[in-house]
């Protein structure tokens, strides 16, 4: 389709030269950059929903449409009960309010849809109507209509029950905040009153008051950290939450003997207002892991696949591939990913294998071959005999070796933990020291001897201390967030701040993954060639389509696999199939060769080329003092050639998955902890046994799962921003335990001399609070 | 001081109220989509006729 189809005059928001849709730039002042985009300008355009355009302001440009992209079939995660059909997809390419907007109007046009809402936060559309499951596909079309990824999800895979701690924590939270402002007003006006004017009945009356409304407050506030502490002794441990919730424990306990025995002070209000404190760390950094988790399952689910099964009529089933049994026939499209290991019996195609062993080129398949689960169909439709499924699959034995790798790594103990192990048996000796120091040394009556040990425990309760962690973690991971960085494990950064020695993948993390057209060939021989490869999903002819998204799809394009296309006389395809002379240029990269007839055959030659920035990380690193090498299952003089161009001296070709992980762990007891960074299928063992490691967010499913942080985007920038940011948290986290100690070593004297009073507990928590809150907060700044 | 009396329980009841709220906008779903709610007040008045209660153009 070209522009000239669109009927459409009004232009909201389209300028020349750039796309009426998603606002890119266009070649030559057309009105849209791809027919994609021009396809969902004029679907929008029939809806009447054209205000689409200006709502959306400036709140960011519709992504491109993924106009090639591969429709997963929706209808096998459908879920039914009776005519009452529910279901929930991912949704990619939301930028703002006005896509939500956009995606509701537009479905609201279905007369049997009952009802459609987007989570613009969890990215999710909730569909439900009446009728056939078989409806969604058709809902599903409307919305891939508009330009954007659509993605069925299993709703029992993706952790609901994480979801309900986040919750179980805001209420806790809620219920603490209302508690301490009001115990905190009744004490307020015992401090004041205590200089004089208040009768002790009155004062009385304000601490069974606080008694009232803390103790309520305190049980079901406490529970998270007494929960953890529990599991941590239960286990022969101990962390943070134990002296937190002795600490509570026996002040809330203490309080109320002394207001029963009608004494001057009551810390109730201490009591409360750390739980609200420490819930409002734990609640923060609980919503960072859990939107980073969240946005590395949005990933996953819209690289899910389903798969064709046929049976004996040749009726085909559309299942989830673990339904897939041994032995039956999955039927595999072109350009849809493989799901099932097994044996061609019929068809010949190309299959992609990047993912699976770094391989950049395909691999032509004729029947009798072997294809493996993640391998990507390219040319022509194939049925594959599964072999095996399940646990037998090549993913699931790297699965193995991957949960080997990482029992090595599941030893690390978070800093915060290290401290706690060591903080925790001192201020509890310190705490039971002063009760019998001041029996016996002072000869003071137990009452008061209990009272000074209660305020050790409860200066000691170490918020400060709780808070220094998470603290930062929650600014640094929000401002990775924000640059498309994900941290998926809670000791990510810390582990990355120890690493010396970085170890890249070639295919797809120090390139893009993906052939791109490197000569410029004559507009016109380019937009032949382009319209040809338009019918054609082999990464060669994608890249032509991608250097002339312009070009209108040609007609009768016949395509041979493993050789090239043709209409005719017109040829596109291998050196071999346009029957082209030798060229001695000695090029032995990719190529493709156009021969239309009366003209010489012209020669297009790819390379998947490097990250655009990524010399310029690389070098960045270099300076940062970390050692890189670079390890990959390519070619020896592919490697070479990128190796060089890049100036990493050290490389390693044609290492398969065991190598790269025993390389792994040579460098590691040579030079110290080491980072991985991979993408691969091939990776993922490796990824596993590095001390910590990254993945790029196009990785495949399983390195994506063993990695600690996954990075989205073209540009390798953000691998170098983690290290810099880890290693500047890391900095921060060990003042922020400085100042807790400190003020520590300040109070407990204090404590012990009996010298501490609720109002000075008060004001001594929240100032050491917030003293590492705001050093904490440093880190957000650029 | 008698005014103790009548003052602290209302202030706790002011103060409850605000917690029942919050708890009960919690529990019915209106903190589940932060990003979407904040600009769906900006287009969900003039929403399109839908098709199932009028004529199709």
């Amino acid at each position: 389709m070209t522009g000239a189809a669109i009927t459409l005059d009004r232009e909201a928001g389209a300028e020349a030269g750039r796309c009426a849709h998603c606002g890119q730039d266009t070649a030559g002042g057309a009105r849209f950059c791809c027919a994609g985009c021009g396809a969902a300008h004029r679907l929008i355009g029939e809806l009447g929903l054209d205000t689409y355009y200006t709502r959306r302001g400036d709140m960011g440009a519709t992504g491109r449409p993924a106009a090639e992209g591969e429709a997963i079939p929706v209808t096998p995660f459908v879920m039914s009960e009776g005519d009452q059909c529910r279901l929930d997809v991912m949704v990619d390419g939301l930028q703002c309010g006005a896509c939500a907007w956009l995606i509701e109007a537009a479905l609201a046009h279905d007369p049997l849809l009952d009802h459609a809402r987007v989570n613009l936060t969890q990215r999710r559309l909730r569909l439900s109507w009446h009728g056939a499951p078989e409806i969604g596909e058709r809902l599903a079309g409307v919305v891939r209509g508009l330009g954007y990824a659509v993605a069925p999800f299993d709703p029992e895979r993706l952790a609901t029950t994480l979801d309900a701690e986040e919750r179980d924590l805001l209420r806790s939270l809620a219920v603490a905040g209302f508690a301490a402002a009001n115990v905190m007003l009744l004490s307020v006006s015992v401090w004041s009153g205590a200089l004089g004017e208040m009768g002790t009945a009155t004062r009385d009356l304000l601490h069974w008051v606080s008694a009232l409304i803390a103790l309520p407050a305190i049980v079901y506030a406490v529970r998270p950290f007494a929960r953890s502490a529990a599991t941590a002794l239960a286990a022969g441990r101990t962390n943070m939450d134990v002296p937190i919730t002795i600490g509570v424990t026996l002040a809330a306990g203490m309080s109320l003997f002394d207001t029963w025995q009608s004494e001057a002070h009551a810390y109730f209000d201490s009591a409360i207002t750390l739980l609200f404190f420490l819930l409002i760390g734990r609640y923060l950094d609980r919503r960072a892991r859990g939107r980073a988790r969240s946005a590395v399952e949005h990933v996953a689910a819209l690289t899910a696949r389903s798969a064709t099964v046929l049976d004996a009529n040749g009726q085909a089933r559309i299942v989830r591939p673990s339904e897939v049994a041994l032995g039956e026939t999955v039927l595999v499209a072109a350009g849809e990913r493989i799901a099932v290991d097994g044996r061609v019996i019929s068809g010949s195609s190309d299959v992609d294998t990047a993912l699976v062993t770094g391989e950049s080129l395909p691999r032509p398949v004729t029947p009798g071959e072997t294809v493996h689960a993640g391998m990507v169909n390219l040319t022509r439709a194939i049925q594959v005999a599964t072999e095996r499924t399940g646990e037998s699959t090549l993913l699931a034995e790297i699965g193995r070796m991957l949960a080997a790798a990482e029992s090595g790594r599941s030893r690390f103990v978070a800093l915060a933990d290290r401290v706690a192990r060591s903080y925790a048996p001192v201020v509890h000796l310190t705490a039971l020291a002063t009760f019998f120091g001041w029996l016996l040394l002072a000869d003071a009556p137990w009452h008061p001897a209990l009272a000074a040990a209660v305020a050790v425990l409860i200066i000691t309760c170490p918020c400060a201390l709780a808070l220094a962690v998470p603290a930062v973690q929650v600014v640094a991971s929000g401002r990775l967030f924000r640059q498309g960085v994900l941290l998926k494990s809670p000791t990510a950064l810390e582990r990355l701040a120890h690493v010396r020695t970085i170890v890249f993948d070639k295919t797809g993390t120090l390139t893009i993954g993906r052939p791109e057209l490197i000569d410029r060939p004559s507009a016109g021989d380019l937009e032949v060639a382009a319209g040809m490869a338009r019918a054609s999903r082999h990464p060669l002819s994608q890249a032509l389509v991608r250097s002339a998204p312009t070009a209108p799809a040609l007609d009768d394009v016949v395509e041979h696999p493993g050789e090239g296309l043709a209409i005719g006389d017109v040829r596109l395809g291998s050196r071999r199939f346009v029957g082209a002379p030798d060229p001695a240029d000695g090029w032995r990269g990719p190529e493709l060769w156009l021969a239309q007839p009366g003209l010489p055959p012209l020669r297009f030659r790819f390379a998947d080329p490097a990250r655009a920035d990524a010399a310029e990380t690389l070098e960045r690193l270099t300076a940062l003092g970390y050692r890189l090498v670079l390890l990959s299952g390519d070619r020896r003089e592919v490697v070479a050639e990128l190796a060089a161009s890049l100036g990493i001296a050290d490389w390693r070709a044609e290492v398969g998955p065991a190598e790269k992980s025993e390389a792994i762990a040579a460098l590691a007891e040579g030079a110290g902890p080491v980072a991985m960074v991979g993408d691969g299928l091939n990776d993922a063992p490796a990824l596993a046994k590095a001390y910590v490691s990254i993945a790029p967010a196009t990785a495949a499913d399983i390195s994506r799962a063993a990695a600690d942080a996954v990075f989205q985007g073209d540009r390798l920038a953000p691998v170098a921003e983690i290290l810099d940011v880890a290693r500047r948290a890391e900095r921060l986290v060990k003042q922020n335990l400085a100042l807790a100690l400190a003020y520590n070593l300040l109070a407990v004297p204090l404590a012990v001399l009996g010298h501490v009073t609720p109002l000075v507990a008060a004001v001594a928590m929240s100032s050491s609070s917030l003293l590492v809150v705001g050093n904490a907060l440093r880190l957000g700044r650029r | 001081m008698t005014g103790l009396i009548y003052l602290i329980p209302a202030a706790l009841f002011l103060g409850l109220i605000g917690l029942a709220a919050f708890l009960w906008s919690l529990k019915s779903g209106q903190f589940d989509d932060l990003d979407g709610a904040g600009s769906r007040i900006l287009f969900d008045d003039d929403r399109p006729p839908n098709p199932k209660t009028e004529t199709k153009p």
